[in-house]
């Protein structure tokens, strides 16, 4: 009796021991919270978390101010990854915030375009050119999708066009056999 | 024929070769079609830049829409003719989508542009190169990579070694097999060529034991030259370049290397000659020979002009003889099917194959895995397939790419070997698209956190030199000469602009 | 689309890979009929039944399709295989409950087919084995060496119907192990030698059983052969098995038995060749099979040896069965091109 509670008490602590040497020993000292929570957010900076972009929202996480569950561009599957990341439970986008959309990009109607400058202030990537009264085009390729440009338009000549798949980036999708299906079939 | 030294890779299958019903007869030229439609995407890399209009008329041969960059292919009109249009048509790909194409209707007249042979021998490399890139030629064993990029050459990447893959280890495709019988000429003069412009000391042929026709041809051509030939036992997929290498000179290329870094570079047959005809009498790259077969009723190898309609090949192998109507680009380990048969023939068809019910089943319930790691003693890249369709399948992507995921040839010998006919490709193909996605998508995130930074920055800056402005007016410094400073001028607008629109936001 | 290639495949199905492993059964059965009588056929019958019973009703509440998963097989070699680990003249009951917890607790709580840690049939015999130690050690005499040999109806009255035979009877009809007797005898402090001239012994195992094992052996062979199993898991645990053993009993003759007594007794064939081969429980990288065979083997002799059990397989392949997925990720082989 005596000797098997020795060694339990044993083998606990030398558990104990080799837990706490691992813990020091592969303490991953990474980047800082809110470097590691901005880095999960999708950068879309288009303050529907009600923060004036990505990472301020980071910044109101890791100090405990947000929930996770703000960032509708993130989605659900962000929302999941942040739960990850702070080991908290996972919590759907919550729909006050606005709901995922498919990812778009801003359109400028050249034609109807006065050239007035306010888009290029609202968008916060830059990805407006044009100067004072003439017209302006927005680069595609680095529209976030934020749709911020669109209310300051005094001519409402910004619409949102949903970035369709192309043979480019097509991807394969997930394979949908199953036990069931195939007997049926 | 007789093997020596060849060097064996893990696992490998004896898929039924089916080759013998597309060599009966020879290759036959498919009839000039009413229209011919030619993607601008044929090749890897950038799309190529269009160089005709609606209803320009063009020679046989002529350069219709030119390579964008180095990593890019030239294409050339295959016959002569009037453009119809440039639009959107579906391809030969995968995924079934439409992509810019350029139509062009024949006018059955089908006369050459200018022919202009190049003297390779006497010309610059570097200019060699150029003209290269002008041929249209890309890798023509379905990798479709810029050809005239494979010649490049720079101090740091001598090339000691030439191969030629002539493996075709592919069941039912044959138009390597039948391009050697009826070609082996071109062959080894194409092979001389590229060796020459390498500077490779050595040039070696790789070829499948089960072809001895197009082998006792090619040894017939390469007589007297310094040309060797190795056979290798049939084995799929021997045919892989770094397989092939491997197999002829026990040189494994290491992960996330090509074998340029080592000092091989590989070509296919078809390339080789079509490099011939291009340098030797300036014939650009309009046409190949593709297999049809399988549920076909005459199935034969074709040399079709680019751009033909698929039906139009189907329609010239006696027309489909059952009533599914499927057909299959590729092989039976990697193709897939085609989204219809309107597609054009392009630049990566190498064999076209009907499907019926009797060649490929429909395939069996799919059973759990019962790790029996068949697919693992079959993998010919010694991967772990088990484990790999483990992540994929429950999505842990980054687990995945640790399990070398992107090591996967997407060769097909797991599924073929896998009692439980789980369809492992598959789930290789969905992670790896889905890791590839990802990854763009954070890159993007990344751009797009950096300009926003760079903006919220200058932003700051402008601040800053506004209020020291002001501070300086406040001061009384009169003298306007700041003005003529162009920031300036701009950031007061845009203060305006600002102002405007908080008014605009107050009203 | 349809985009599935490869388009073709050629594959024995998992029913044909199940259905050999049956196959290579049989000699080993009919070894043990002979030796033994017909009580084994009766057991293993009883188990198949079971297997196939609980198997639907599970299949049914889980929503599985019924047909492919009992076409598979696999519910029958574990049947077979713990009806051939328990003794012959076990009451009914024990194989039929055997059966239950193996399909139950060693297959189906982790989620059936290719989902199950454990080895079925050895959790299912461990969890007898702790629970009926006295009956799961009660092993029949072979018949040969029996005053009065029994006949089959004797063997199928003991098993249904146990309580109908005198004390004497059953114990005149079994006897324990050679394994068993060796480890009872040497803590009386016999020498090894003279334990060995009991008639249970043979030539180099227990009488009769040496003659099973050489059947089982046979089946293996043909595993081998038809290229069910790979050789790196009967290879590693019977070497091992052999080579530790030969150390032991190279020190110290009289305490020791000799190698081939261990490999040619107990269920060691049995486990090499048809326990430990289960794919699904045990690693599937070459190096991992040759460490868990290894690994497996060690566990056993020293259980044997040292243990309070006789036997050890059972508790050394579950044991071995948590580690597997572990060993699986030290021993990766080298991808092509990498280092
Ligand atoms: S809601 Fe918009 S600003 Fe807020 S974290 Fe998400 S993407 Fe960034
Ligand atoms: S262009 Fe418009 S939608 Fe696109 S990032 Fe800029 S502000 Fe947002
Ligand atoms: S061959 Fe199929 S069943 Fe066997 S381990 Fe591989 S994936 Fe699993
Ligand atoms: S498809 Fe990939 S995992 Fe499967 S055998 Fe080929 S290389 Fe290996």
């Amino acid at each position: 009796m005596i000797t098997a509670l020795l060694v339990m008490i044993f083998l606990a602590i030398l558990l104990g021991l080799v837990l706490g040497y691992s813990a020091i020993k592969f303490k991953v000292d990474g980047d800082p919270m809110v470097a590691r929570i901005d880095a999960i957010l999708p950068q879309t900076q288009c303050g529907q978390c009600g923060y004036p972009g990505c990472k301020p929202y980071a910044t109101a996480i890791a100090k405990g101010e947000a929930d996770i569950n703000q960032c509708p561009p993130g989605g659900d599957a962000g929302a999941k990854a942040l739960a990850e990341l702070m080991g908290m439970e996972f919590k759907p986008v919550n729909e006050k915030h606005g709901v995922q959309k498919p990812k778009s990009v801003a359109l400028i109607d050249e034609s109807t375009c006065i050239g007035c400058t306010l888009c290029i202030q609202a968008c916060p990537v830059d990805a407006i050119l044009g100067a004072a009264k003439q017209m302006h085009t927005i680069i595609a390729s680095e529209c976030t999708g934020c749709e911020l440009c669109l209310p300051p338009c005094p001519v409402d000549c910004i619409t949102m066009e949903p970035v369709l798949e192309n043979s480019e980036s097509w991807k394969w999708k997930y394979p949908i056999y199953n036990i069931q299906k195939a007997q049926k079939a | 024929m007789q093997l020596k030294n060849i060097f064996k890779f893990n696992g490998g299958v004896h898929p039924d070769e089916n080759k013998i019903a597309s060599t009966r007869l020879p290759i036959a030229k498919l009839a000039i079609p009413k229209k011919l439609v030619l993607p601008l995407r044929q090749h890897v890399g950038h799309v190529a830049k269009v160089k005709v209009k609606p209803g320009d008329q063009v020679f046989k041969g002529q350069i219709i829409a030119e390579a964008d960059g180095n990593i890019s292919a030239a294409i050339h009109a295959p016959t002569s003719g009037r453009i119809l249009k440039i639009s959107e048509e579906i391809l030969p790909h995968p995924s079934g989508l439409p992509d810019f194409c350029i139509t062009l209707e024949a006018d059955f007249k089908d006369t050459w542009i200018e022919k202009k042979p190049i003297p390779w021998k006497k010309i610059e490399k570097t200019q060699l190169i150029e003209t290269l890139s002008q041929s249209g030629i890309v890798g023509l064993g379905g990798a479709v990579f810029p050809t005239h990029m494979k010649l490049k050459t720079n101090q740091k990447q001598t090339i000691h070694t030439l191969v030629i893959n002539a493996a075709e280890c592919e069941p039912f495709i044959t138009c390597d097999d039948m391009l050697m019988r009826e070609r082996a000429d071109e062959i080894i003069r194409g092979s001389l060529i590229a060796q020459t412009i390498l500077g490779a000391e050595k040039c070696v042929i790789g070829i499948e034991d089960n072809k001895i026709e197009a082998y006792e041809a090619l040894k017939k051509a390469a007589q007297k030259t310094t040309v060797e030939i190795t056979v290798v036992p049939t084995l799929y997929p021997s045919g892989d370049a770094k397989r092939l290498i491997y197999l002829l000179m026990g040189i494994e290329v290491p992960k996330e290397k090509r074998s340029v870094d080592l000092g091989i570079q590989v070509f296919n047959v078809a390339t080789v000659a079509a490099i011939y005809r291009y340098l030797e009498f300036g014939e650009p790259s309009i046409s190949r020979i593709v297999t049809i077969t399988g549920a076909v009723k005459t199935p034969q190898n074709y040399e079709v002009l680019f751009g033909t309609p698929l039906s139009e090949l189907i329609k010239a192998a006696g027309g489909s003889s059952n009533k599914q109507k499927k057909f299959i680009m590729g092989g039976p380990m990697m193709g897939f099917d085609l989204p219809s048969i309107d597609v054009p023939v392009t630049k990566a068809m190498n064999c076209v194959i009907e499907s019926s019910p009797e060649l490929f089943p429909t395939p069996k319930p799919v059973m759990p895995c019962i790790r029996c790691a068949r697919c693992a003693d079959a993998c010919p890249v010694n991967l772990q397939p088990q484990e790999l369709y483990w992540f994929s399948k429950s999505s842990q992507l980054e687990k995945a790419r640790e399990y070398n995921l992107f090591d996967c040839i997407e060769c097909g010998c797991c599924t073929y070997v896998c009692p439980s006919n789980i369809p492992l490709v598959q789930f290789y193909r969905y992670a790896k698209s889905e890791i590839i996605a990802q990854d763009k998508s954070k890159e993007a995130a990344n751009t797009a956190r950096e300009r926003n930074e760079f903006r919220l920055a200058r932003l700051e800056r402008e601040k800053k030199e506004r209020a020291e402005r002001h501070a300086q007016k406040a001061l009384g410094a009169q003298d306007k000469q700041a003005e003529d400073d162009k920031k300036s001028t701009i950031a007061a607008a845009m203060e305006r602009v600002k102002q405007n629109q908080q008014e605009n936001i107050k009203n | 689309m349809e985009n599935r290639s490869p388009y073709i495949v050629n594959a024995p199905s998992v029913s044909f890979i199940m259905f050999k492993v049956l196959l290579a059964l049989i000699p080993g059965i009919a070894l043990y009929v002979y030796v033994f009588g017909v009580g084994v056929i009766i057991n293993i019958l009883l188990a198949s039944l079971t297997v196939l019973l609980t198997e639907s009703v599970i299949l049914a509440i889980r929503k599985l399709p019924i047909r492919p998963f009992i076409l598979d097989g696999s519910g029958l070699v574990t049947a077979w295989l713990l009806a051939l680990s328990i003794p012959s003249i076990a009451p009914w009951w024990i194989i039929v409950l055997g059966t239950l917890l193996c399909i139950i607790f060693g297959k189906h709580l982790y989620g059936g087919l290719g989902y199950n840690l454990f080895n079925p049939a050895m959790v299912g015999y461990a969890i007898l084995l702790i629970s009926f130690p006295s009956i799961m050690t009660h092993w029949q005499t072979p018949s040969a060496l029996m005053a009065s040999p029994m006949d089959w109806l004797d063997q199928i009255k003991i098993i249904f119907k146990n309580n109908l035979l005198t004390k004497e009877t059953i114990d005149a009809m079994s006897s324990a192990t050679p394994l068993d007797y060796i480890k009872t005898q040497l803590t009386l402090h016999q020498t090894l030698s003279s334990i060995q001239q009991d008639k249970i012994f043979g030539l180099i195992g227990g009488h009769g059983l040496e003659l099973i094992n050489l059947g089982y052996l046979a089946g293996g062979l043909y595993l081998l052969k038809e290229k069910i199993i790979s050789w790196h898991l009967p290879v590693a645990f019977l070497s091992t098995l052999f080579i530790t053993a030969l150390m032991f009993n190279v020190l110290s003759p009289e305490t020791f038995a000799s190698p081939l007594f261990h490999v040619m007794s107990g269920g060691s064939i049995l486990c090499a060749f048809f326990i430990i081969t289960d794919p699904v429980s045990a690693p599937t990288t070459p190096k991992g099979k040759i460490y868990f065979g290894a690994g497996i083997a060690l566990l056993v002799f020293i259980i044997r040896i040292f243990g309070g059990y006789p036997e050890g397989i059972a508790f050394a392949v579950l044991l071995f069965n948590i580690c597997a997925p572990l060993i699986d990720s030290l021993t990766q082989p080298r991808v092509f091109g990498h280092k």
